[in-house]
């Protein structure tokens, strides 16, 4: 390896400021010294004992800074959002994130409360369990919510993959509170609002590669509202509804979940440009 | 140390244009086409995009950030066609955009800001907190980079749009109005780092004054009403206007000269 390093005299002149050397010398000493740790501690000696004008001019310098330096106060470290945060969830989001594990709340409370007719022997949990994704996936790629849209449309990362990101981090929000309901309330299991909130959820990610993400969950959502309406007005739910809520209905529902990604996989170049 | 060179940054290109449009469509909504059967190529250089309001300046603009989707017609870009169903990652990854009207996240810093934009650019992690320096340096925020974006000024804002659309060393820098806000030494400012980004990135500046066009740009693209009037430079544009023509400068009289045979849409004003 020494061929690969400077020799000692051309260090030394180097320091000395030789300007008899050639300038492509230089250069090339230069672009060498600057990946080279071992030559650069070569030429701080070489500075001290052949060129003590600097080294005296450096200390100088030292000195004068010294006292400065030391006086200076350090910026005051700023709270530093974390940059994964950003990665996966937008500022645009945190409100309707909110929002969504209000209602889950507010559900579970009425599911504590409620007379147990109120609704058939259906809770109200499982009857809006597969909305509430909805909301945040709605926030998540959104022209008319999200300020930097426009932005972030044209960037290399958008796409599904940027939007699976997004919706991930809805799910890792509202599922758990989701669970906590479910096993607290002990009348439903996982699989019965577990599934039906995976499967909307892959239908609105399907129907957004043509429509618009937003579009695609508020026509759901809105859909949704409109047959689990009578329920709270009548007091029991339609014939449908308790059909589709039923523990056996499952393999619908994870058919339904099939189905949307298997769409969003065949539509995944169609993101890119929502 | 950054490395002035690459293996990218020396491999012989495959393409003309940067940037080459024929027969380009694009429709905005149900019935308006905006940009209407244009043909364009485009270099390396500073491309002043002129014309008349509703002229297509902006739908173009977002059209070649890949924004909007071309209805018909053509649209190469670094090589790579641009189009539906079309994976646009790589080419991506090469643009820089400042849209007209950029929403941004007020509760971020500019660095934060910044830094999530070369994020979503796909800049390497390792690149990112030096290309997010250097970015903010050259629009001169380096004092406000630890500031929030909500306090900033109307100018400063402007900047910080800036300084996201360069942080990825782009190929193509498309900036729509970005003079809008600034105030005069800033002006200055801007045209030299855009004669400096034009050396050797192809940039696209759509604007409404002539002048900045005069100041800063090797090449004039006049639009109206979606179709090409004349590209050439602003020589050739000042050489088209004679004494009858309404304008105070040469460059302005020119351009008046051209658009003669075009009447606005919007009415005379």
């Amino acid at each position: 390896m020494s061929g690969e390093h400077a020799s000692r005299r051309l260090l030394d002149d180097y320091a000395r400021g030789d300007a008899t050397m050639a300038a492509d010398t230089v250069w090339a000493l230069e672009a060498h010294l600057e990946t080279c740790a071992p030559c650069r501690s070569h030429l701080a000696a070489g500075v001290a004992t052949g060129a003590p004008g600097i080294a005296t001019l450096l200390d100088t310098v030292r000195d004068a800074l010294e006292p400065q330096l030391d006086a200076a106060v350090p910026a005051p470290s700023r709270r530093h959002r974390p940059r994964w945060v950003a990665a996966w969830l937008t500022p645009a989001m945190a409100p309707w994130l909110a929002m969504t594990v209000v209602v889950t709340l507010m559900a579970l409370l009425l599911d504590a409360v409620a007379p147990p007719t109120f609704s058939g022997d259906t809770s109200p949990v499982s009857a809006i369990a597969p909305l509430l994704p909805l909301c945040g996936v709605a926030a998540s790629w959104s022209r008319g919510l999200d300020p930097a849209h426009e932005l972030t449309a044209s960037t290399a990362r958008a796409g599904l993959p940027l939007l699976l990101r997004r919706t991930t981090a809805v799910l890792v929000v509202v599922l758990p509170g989701l669970l906590v309901g479910g096993w607290l309330t002990g009348t439903m299991t996982a699989a019965q609002w577990l599934l039906p909130s995976l499967a909307f959820t892959s239908t609105a990610l399907a129907l957004g590669s043509v429509v618009g993400v937003t579009r695609a969950a508020t026509g759901l959502a809105l859909a949704w509202g409109v047959v689990v309406a009578p329920a709270w007005v009548t007091g029991h739910l339609p014939v449908v509804l308790r059909l589709v809520l039923q523990p056996d209905r499952l393999p619908v529902w994870g058919l339904l979940l099939a189905l949307g990604t298997g769409a969003v996989i065949a539509r995944r170049n169609a993101y890119s440009t929502l | 140390m950054t490395p002035t060179t690459s293996a990218a940054g020396t491999a012989p290109k495959t393409y003309a244009w940067e940037i080459h449009a024929s027969g380009l469509r694009v429709r905005v909504g149900r019935r308006k086409t905006a940009v209407d059967g244009l043909d364009l190529s485009l270099g390396i250089g500073t491309h002043g995009l002129l014309g008349p309001n509703g002229a297509g300046k902006t739908t173009l603009i977002r059209t070649l950030a890949t924004v909007l989707r071309p209805t018909e017609g053509e649209l190469e870009m670094l090589g790579t066609r641009v189009g539906a169903m079309v994976d646009h990652r790589s080419l991506r990854r090469q643009i820089g955009y400042l849209p007209q009207e950029f929403g941004y996240y007020k509760r971020f810093t500019v660095r934060e800001f910044v830094e999530y934009m070369a994020w979503l650019k796909e800049v390497p992690k390792a690149d990112v907190p030096a290309a997010v320096q250097r970015a903010v340096e050259r629009v001169g925020l380096a004092d406000r980079a630890d500031h929030r974006m909500k306090t900033l000024s109307g100018g400063m804002v402007r900047r910080a749009g800036i300084a996201q659309a360069i942080v990825n060393d782009p190929a193509v820098l498309l900036l729509d109005e970005p003079t809008v806000g600034l105030d005069p030494a800033q002006r200055l400012r801007f045209r030299e780092l855009l004669q400096e980004l034009g050396r050797d990135t192809c940039v696209v500046v759509s604007t409404h004054l002539v002048e900045d066009v005069a100041a800063a740009c090797s090449d004039v693209v006049l639009l109206a009403e979606g179709r090409l009037v004349f590209q050439g430079t602003p020589d050739d544009l000042a050489a088209a206007g004679g004494p009858e023509h309404p304008g105070d400068s040469p460059l302005e009289r020119g351009y008046s000269a051209l658009l003669q045979g075009c009447e606005q849409p919007g009415g005379t004003w």
